[in-house]
Formats: structure tokens, sequence, C-alpha cells
């Protein structure tokens, strides 16, 4: 086994780099998604949301103003070579120290309480962040991090179908879902969706394929054609931009599976807003 | 299709309010204050215990907002609506207490349209997500009350043609 040794320090400082990277700049594959939709919508209404959109990112990377106010949690995914020693800090400290840091030097906005439900006090530096740490192969150390706004995943759904539902009984979901989303999420979305695994892996599975590039389908056909029909069928609620009606409500849907027991058939929807921020880097 | 575009000083006058339809752009100038979850929250406080308010409800224009920290040397952090919805378990008390213009991103209830239809208040919605181009509209952005709340707290801004599309009137 040839072990390789970073340090905590320089996990931090790239992601200091990263987190202020996706304050200001969206997904590099979210502009011209907006101005493709831009074209296609006819409502000058529409049509001025989605002008607004494609201005602001432009402005917020070049004036460093964050894309949004609402800068949401940090999800992290980490997997973590093992061969790999981190020298200093565990993985997670290191991630809660770098988000402390980027608070203050990106001026983020303090969106989290401590407490859920009796004590809403404010953390005051976005910490925790929730983290999902894998260990695999190698000596490399890959961590996909996003800004998670809180108004799109308050919209996303979970459903324990059982194994007798059909494709078209999750599309159905997942429209039912965008459906009272509303303009409540931020459309034009991004929708992940998760199938199988158990509850909480089906959520996860969700979360990450939100990670999808928008311009990658499934590389199985089967769910490729599912991604394809899911979308079709969300555009046909004419929701639109922001609610404004349209024929673009969401820019790509992206599915990750995993397999579940017998009796299950997990279906997970998390919604993502047009502020599409992460990022991957890889030390 | 046309888009009406109106420019409208706040407290909106009444003869500017009959100019108004559902689908125009307005462009805003002057006083705002924001509130979210916990402002509306200690606001209904407030009401229930027949206290003061911060502010005379019938001369203000909510907007439910949190805004990010303000940089050294800039105007305001990053500022955009948040889920209206959220708001409407308030909102019809805030309205009979001469609550009578709100700001927001989204659908209201069944409940709370009825009250702004039956009060001849009027909600417009903003776009989400775009506070780089809403910082360009705002003059002034201010802690007015309840500071310990941070981004929660009552913020008054001061705003030079925030764009905003009327909604329910």
């Amino acid at each position: 086994m040839k072990l390789r040794t970073i340090s905590a320090s320089e996990v931090e400082s790239k992601l200091v780099e990263a987190i202020g990277h996706i304050t200001f700049n969206p997904d590099p594959d979210i502009l011209p998604a907006l101005q493709h939709a831009y074209v296609q919508e006819t409502s000058p209404l529409t049509k001025d949301v989605l002008n607004s959109i494609i201005t602001n990112v432009d402005l917020a990377g070049r004036n460093s103003v964050p894309l949004c106010q609402d800068t949401g949690s940090l999800v992290v995914f980490a997997e973590a070579g093992n061969e790999l020693i981190i020298d200093g800090e565990p993985l997670e400290s290191i991630i809660n120290h770098a988000l402390e840091i980027c608070t203050e030097k990106y001026y983020l906005r303090a969106s989290i309480v401590t407490d859920p439900l009796f004590n809403r006090d404010n953390s005051g530096n976005n910490s925790p962040a929730i983290v999902h740490i894998r260990i695999v192969e190698g000596n490399g150390l890959r961590i996909r991090i996003a800004q998670k706004g809180g108004g799109a995943e308050n919209m996303s759904r979970l459903k324990m179908f059982n194994p007798g539902a059909s494709p078209a009984d999750i599309t159905e979901f997942v429209v039912e879902s965008v459906q009272l989303a509303g303009a409540k999420a931020c459309p034009p979305l991004i929708i992940g969706v998760g199938i199988g695994g158990n509850f909480e892996q089906c959520a996860l599975l969700a979360k990450e394929a939100l990670f999808t590039p928008l311009t990658e389908t499934h590389p199985n056909e089967l769910y490729a054609n599912l991604e394809k029909e899911i979308l079709k069928a969300v555009n046909e609620t004419m929701i639109g931009a922001q609610g404004m009606g349209g024929s673009i409500t969401a820019l790509k849907v992206s599915i990750k599976e995993a397999p579940c027991h017998i009796a299950s058939l997990p279906v997970a929807v998390n919604i993502q807003c047009h502020s599409h921020r992460h990022i991957t880097i890889d030390i | 299709m046309m888009m009406q575009i109106h420019r409208i000083e706040l407290p909106l006058k009444p003869s500017d309010k009959a100019l108004l339809r559902v689908g125009d752009k307005v462009l805003l100038s002057g006083e705002i204050f924001t509130a979210r979850d916990a402002a509306h929250a200690r606001l209904e406080r407030l009401m229930i215990t027949a206290q003061p308010l911060p502010f005379d409800l019938s001369e203000t224009s909510l907007f439910y907002c949190g805004p990010s920290p303000k940089p050294e040397g800039k105007v305001c952090g990053a500022i955009g609506p948040t889920t209206s919805t959220r708001m409407d378990r308030y909102t019809p008390l805030l309205i009979d207490h001469g609550l009578r213009v709100m700001i927001g991103k989204g659908e209201r209830s069944s409940t709370v349209k009825q009250s702004i239809l039956s009060h001849h208040a009027v909600y417009m919605v903003c776009v989400g997500g775009v506070s780089a181009l809403m910082a360009q509209s705002i003059v002034s952005c201010e802690t007015y009350a309840w500071g310990e709340l941070g981004a929660e707290a009552i913020y008054r801004l001061v705003v030079k043609d925030l764009p905003a599309y009327i909604a329910i009137i």
C-alpha cells in the first residue's frame, strides 16, 4: 500500500476557493440552458423573467455579489481514498472550518439554526455543513459541494411506492411534486430523482443526481428514456420560469438508482432552483 | 401581447394602484421593510397582545426577504424574495391591521388571496435568485428592528426602480 499524505490546510484552502466560486457563479451548463429557454418562450412576461435570471448570472460573477441571497446549506459529498491520510484534522471539521471562513470572507447569509424546533437560534456561521463521506479505493480526495437554497429544498418529496408501480406512476409523482412546488421553488428547475435503495438512501440518490452535468443523460437507456419522459411531462405543466407560464419549467431531470428490498420501490424528488450552485474538486 | 410597465412610488397611492393589473411589471421606488418567518411571528405576537408595532402597517410595503450581510463599502448584500406561502398563516392578521402592499415569491393560499382582494391590497412577486440584479435597485439597506434575528430581522430598504410583477390585485 502506498500512502499519500495531504495537509488539512491544503484541503481547507481548496474548499474556501471552491465555495467562493459557487457563491458567485452557477453551474457552467446553466447559462446556455437558460438562453435556450429564452429563445423558446414566447410570452413577454416569461422572457422578461428569464432575461433577469440571465443578466443576474453575468452581474453576480462580475461584481462578486451572491447569485441568490439564500446562500444555502452547504452539502458535501466526499470520496476519500483508502490510501490517503489527511494530516491535522478530521475531514468533517475541515469542511466546517472552511464554511465558517467563507461565511465571513464572502458575506454569506447565516442561514442555519442549531435546533430545528424548539430554539431556532442561528449558528451565525452556516455550520454545520451536511457531509457525506465515502471511503473508496486509491489515494485521491474528490469533494463535490453544493450550496442548496431552502426554497427549492422545501418542495422536495419522497414516496415509498409498492414494487408494482410503473414508470408512469413515478412520472406522475414527479409532476405532482413540481405542481405543488409551483413558483415557490424558483423554476426553471433541475430535478434530481432517486429510485430504489431504502428511505434514506433514496433521498441521497436524488441529491446526488443533481450533480449530473446538464448535458449528460443516464447511461442506461431505460432510465435515460424515463428522464426524457419526466422532463416532457413536467414541461407540459406550463408553469414556466418563476411560475409566469411557459413551456420550460425544468431544464433537466436526472435519475440515480440503486438496488432495493423486494418489498420496496422508494422514489425521492429533490428539487433544485435555477441558482444551481455546485462544483467538484479533486485534491 | 404587451407587458405594461409602471413606475411606482411607495407608499402606494390609490390613484397608482388603480392602474395596476395582474401581469403588469412595476418598477418600485421608495421605502420597503423586509420581514420573513421570525419577524412575522413577532409581529403576530405584538398584534395579538395589542402592543405597538415597529411601523404603521398601512404605510408599509412588506418584502419577504432575508438579505445577506453587507460587505464593507457596499450599499447592500444580496437581496431577493423568499417563498411567500410561509407567511400565509400571518398575512390575514397583518392585512386586518392595515397592511396593503406585499412583495414576495410564488403563490398565496386561497385565504390570503381572499383577504388581499377584499381589503383592496396588492401582492407583487419578484424574480427569485437574482440578487446581483436586484442589488442595482437598492439605494440603502439598514437594520430597522430586531437586529438579533440576523437575516430574519426587519431591514429598511430604500429602493429605486426595483422590478416586480403584479400577482394579486
